[in-house]
C-alpha cells in the first residue's frame, strides 16, 4: 500500500475517468446522434454516418426537417393526446392507488387481506397478455356521456386513460410507504375525532412527498414513453392518437430519415428535460422500488 | 347507521368503530379494487376462455367450445428418424455433393398410416449415425417463438444484470463528478422503447450504418460490413444488445441502492484484514447483494418475457422467423390475423411460463426474514 507513489495516484484517477468517460460515451452516441441528424438534410446526413461528422453539428444545419415533420404529421395535436392522456390517468392513479393502499394499511376491513393479495397477484400478468382479450371487451363497453349512453370505447381518450389507472406497483409502492409512518399519529387523529377521510387528506398525505414523487415518475414515464401497443389497436383516429403511434407518419413509401429524427428528437427531449431537472428524484425513485423488493 | 342497532349492541359497536370499519375500507379501496378486476382481471380469466374456443375478430360462424384443441394445435411436436434414401441394390443413394439423401418429411406426416403427424412441418433436424432424426411440430412459427423468446431471456438477464452490477461499481466510487457520469448512464432509461428501437434500427443498417462504420474504422477496414437485422443468425443477438443498453442504467440504480445497504464496517474489517479487490468483492459485496440479486434477476426476466416494441419496430419477427417472440406472435395472431383464440392460448401459456418464474422467486428468498 505504502508503494502507490503520487504519479501512481495520478495515473490511476486518469485511468477511472477514461473508463468512465468511454462508458459515457457508449449511453450517449444514440441520442447525440439523434438531435444532430435532425438538423440535416437526408443525403447528408445519410453521408455523414461514415465518419465522426454523425456526431457533429457541420455542414447545412438547419431546423428545415422541424417544419416538414410539423407538415408531414399533426404533430402538436399527437403531443397534446400524449400529454392529456398521461397528466389525467396520473393523477387519477395516485388519489385512487393511495386511497386504496390507505385502506389496506391502516384500516380493518373484512376480506382485506384477500382483497391486497388478489391486487398483488396481478403484478405477474403481462399486459401484452391481455392487450387482446380486454380489446373484445372495452369494444362493447358502455359509457355514460353527456348525450346518453353509448356503446364502444374505441377511438376515445378514456379507452387510455381507464385501464391504466390502477396498476398493483403503485398501489404496492404505497402500501410500503404507509407501513413505515407513525402509526401513533393515525390513531391520535382518529382518537380525536377525525373522519377517516380527514385522516387521509390532513395527516397522511401531507407526509407522502417521497412517494407521490416516485409514483408520479414510473407511472408519467410509462404512460408517455410506453404507451406503444394499446393505442395502436383501439385507436384509429386521428384526434385521439398519441405520439408513440405517430410515428407511422415517417414510414410511408420512402422514410424521411431527417423529418423522422426531429420527430424523435421532439418527442424525447420533453423527457430528458424533465430528467436532467428531476434527476435526484428520478433516480431516487428507481432506486426506492429496489430496496424493499 | 347505528340507529338499525339495538340499544344494548350500541356500547360494543362504538367501541370498535375506531378499529373495525368494514364499510370504510371497502368504500376506499372499492375504486382500484374494481379498476383492477374489470381491467385486469377479468381480461384474464377471459383469455383462458378464449383459448377453449376458436373466436375469431370478425366471424360469420358462431364461436364454438372446443375444448383443449388450440393448445394441441401448438403444442404438438414429434422426432421422426429417416433412414436414407437407398438403391435396390441397398446401398445409400448420394447426392452430387456426396452428401446422405433422405426421403422428405411429408412422406411421413402426408402418410395415412401415421395419422399422429398429420400437418406438422419440419422445425430443425441433426444427423444420428446414417440416419437423420427430425423434430417436427404442429406449429413451427410457434416452437420458434417459444425457443427465441427462451434464448433472449437466457442472454440478456446475464448481461444487463451483470452489466448493471459493473456499471453500478464503477460509478459507485468517491470521485469528482462521478453525478455527471451516473446521469449519463441512466439516460437511456426515460427514452422510449420505441424511439430507440428506431435510433438503433440506423445504427444497425446493413448498407452505411453506425455500427459497421465504427467497427471498420477500429479495425481499419478488416472488419466486413454486416446487416445486423436482417441475417437470421445476427439478429435476434442484435435485439439483445440494444435492450440490454436501453435498461442497464435502470438496473444500475437497484445494484446502487443494494450497495449502499452494506455497512461500511465490513469493509473496513475487509481492508484491516489484508482482502483483496476480488475477495472483499466475493465475501463483503456480493452476500450483501443476495436480495438486491434475485429483484434484479426477477424483474430482468419478466420484462424479457414481454418482449414486443423492439420486435414490432425492428423486425417483425424476422428474418426467416428468427425474431418471433411469444408475445410478438399472440398479439400478431390475436390482433393481425384476427385469430383471437390462437392469440389467447399463446398468452395463457406465457402466463404460465411467467407464473413458474415467480414461484422460483418466492423459492428462491423464502428464508428471508
Amino acid at each position: 500500500m505504502a508503494l502507490v507513489t503520487k504519479e501512481n495516484a495520478g495515473l490511476r484517477l486518469v485511468t477511472r475517468y477514461a473508463v468512465l468517460t468511454l462508458v459515457a460515451l457508449v449511453f450517449a452516441f444514440p441520442l447525440v446522434f439523434m438531435i444532430i441528424s435532425s438538423l440535416k438534410p437526408d443525403q447528408q446526413l445519410l453521408q455523414d454516418t461514415s465518419s465522426l461528422r454523425a456526431f457533429l453539428p457541420v455542414g447545412d444545419i438547419s431546423l428545415d426537417n422541424y417544419r416538414a415533420a410539423f407538415d408531414r404529421a399533426p404533430i402538436g395535436r399527437f403531443m397534446l393526446n400524449s400529454i392529456f392522456v398521461t397528466i389525467v390517468t396520473v393523477s387519477m392513479s395516485v388519489a385512487i392507488c393511495s386511497l386504496a393502499a390507505f385502506a389496506f394499511v391502516y384500516m380493518k376491513w373484512s376480506g382485506r387481506d384477500a382483497a391486497l393479495s388478489i391486487v398483488l397477484a396481478t403484478l405477474i400478468i403481462p399486459f401484452e397478455t391481455i392487450a387482446v382479450p380486454l380489446l373484445l371487451m372495452v369494444s362493447r363497453l358502455p359509457w355514460i356521456g353527456v348525450e346518453g349512453v353509448e356503446w364502444g370505447w374505441l377511438n376515445t381518450y378514456r379507452v387510455q386513460i381507464v385501464p391504466w389507472i390502477v396498476d398493483a406497483l403503485t398501489v404496492f409502492l404505497f402500501v410500503q410507504y404507509f407501513k413505515d409512518l407513525p402509526r401513533e399519529l393515525i390513531e391520535a387523529a382518529r382518537a380525536e375525532g377525525a373522519s377517516w377521510f380527514q385522516v387521509y387528506r390532513r395527516v397522511v398525505m401531507p407526509l407522502s412527498g417521497p412517494v407521490l414523487a416516485t409514483a408520479v415518475i414510473l407511472k408519467s414515464l410509462k404512460m408517455y414513453n410506453e404507451q406503444y401497443l394499446w393505442p395502436l389497436i383501439v385507436v384509429q383516429d386521428e384526434a385521439h392518437r398519441p405520439i408513440m403511434v405517430g410515428l407511422g407518419y415517417f414510414f410511408q413509401l420512402n422514410v424521411a430519415w431527417g423529418e423522422l429524427m426531429a420527430y424523435l428528437t421532439l418527442i424525447s427531449v420533453p423527457v430528458l428535460v424533465f430528467y436532467l431537472i428531476l434527476q435526484r428524484a428520478f433516480i431516487a425513485s428507481i432506486a426506492s422500488t429496489g430496496v424493499k423488493g | 347507521m347505528d340507529r338499525t342497532l339495538p340499544a344494548s349492541q350500541r356500547g360494543s359497536a362504538m367501541a370498535s368503530r375506531l378499529t373495525i370499519s368494514n364499510r370504510a375500507g371497502w368504500g376506499f379501496a372499492l375504486p382500484a379494487f374494481a379498476l383492477i378486476t374489470i381491467f385486469i382481471i377479468l381480461p384474464f380469466f377471459f383469455a383462458f376462455y378464449l383459448s377453449l374456443t376458436n373466436q375469431r375478430l370478425i366471424s360469420p360462424n358462431p364461436t364454438q367450445f372446443v375444448g383443449l384443441e388450440n393448445y394441441r394445435d401448438l403444442l404438438g411436436l414429434s422426432v421422426i428418424t429417416l433412414g436414407p434414401e437407398r438403391d435396390e441394390n441397398g446401398a445409400a443413394v448420394l447426392n452430387e455433393l456426396g452428401d446422405l439423401t433422405y426421403p422428405r418429411v411429408r412422406t411421413v406426416t402426408r402418410n395415412p398410416d401415421f395419422p399422429q403427424y398429420r400437418g406438422m412441418r419440419e422445425w430443425f433436424r441433426w444427423r444420428s449415425g446414417e440416419n437423420a432424426r427430425v423434430v417436427i411440430a404442429s406449429d413451427v412459427v410457434f416452437w420458434k417463438a417459444l425457443a427465441n423468446t427462451l434464448t433472449f431471456v437466457f442472454f440478456i438477464v446475464p448481461l444487463q444484470g451483470g452489466g448493471a452490477l459493473l456499471l453500478a461499481l464503477l460509478i459507485n466510487q468517491k470521485l469528482r463528478g462521478i453525478n455527471f457520469f451516473r446521469t449519463i448512464y441512466f439516460m437511456p432509461v426515460v427514452i422510449s422503447i420505441v424511439v430507440i428501437s428506431l435510433l438503433w434500427r440506423f445504427i444497425y443498417d446493413g448498407g452505411d450504418g453506425l455500427l459497421n462504420n465504427i467497427l471498420g474504422a477500429l479495425s481499419f477496414g478488416l472488419f466486413p460490413p454486416v446487416d445486423w437485422l436482417g441475417q437470421p443468425e445476427t439478429a435476434l443477438g442484435s435485439i439483445i444488445v440494444m435492450s440490454a443498453w436501453q435498461a442497464v442504467g435502470f438496473h444500475m440504480v437497484i445494484w446502487l441502492s443494494g450497495l449502499q445497504t452494506i455497512s461500511p464496517t465490513l469493509y473496513e474489517v475487509a481492508a484491516i484484514e489484508g482482502a483483496s479487490k476480488w475477495q472483499t468483492f466475493r465475501y463483503v459485496t456480493w452476500p450483501g447483494l443476495r436480495n438486491t440479486a434475485v429483484l434484479v434477476l426477477i424483474v430482468i426476466t419478466m420484462q424479457a418475457f414481454a418482449l414486443f416494441a423492439q420486435i414490432d419496430v425492428m423486425t417483425n419477427g424476422g428474418p426467416l422467423d428468427s425474431t418471433q417472440t411469444l408475445v410478438f406472435q399472440a398479439v400478431e395472431r390475436g390482433y393481425g390475423k384476427q385469430d383471437i383464440s390462437g392469440g389467447s392460448t399463446i398468452s395463457v401459456l406465457l402466463f404460465f411460463i411467467v407464473l413458474l418464474i415467480s414461484l422460483t422467486q418466492r423459492y428462491l428468498t423464502r428464508d428471508r426474514s
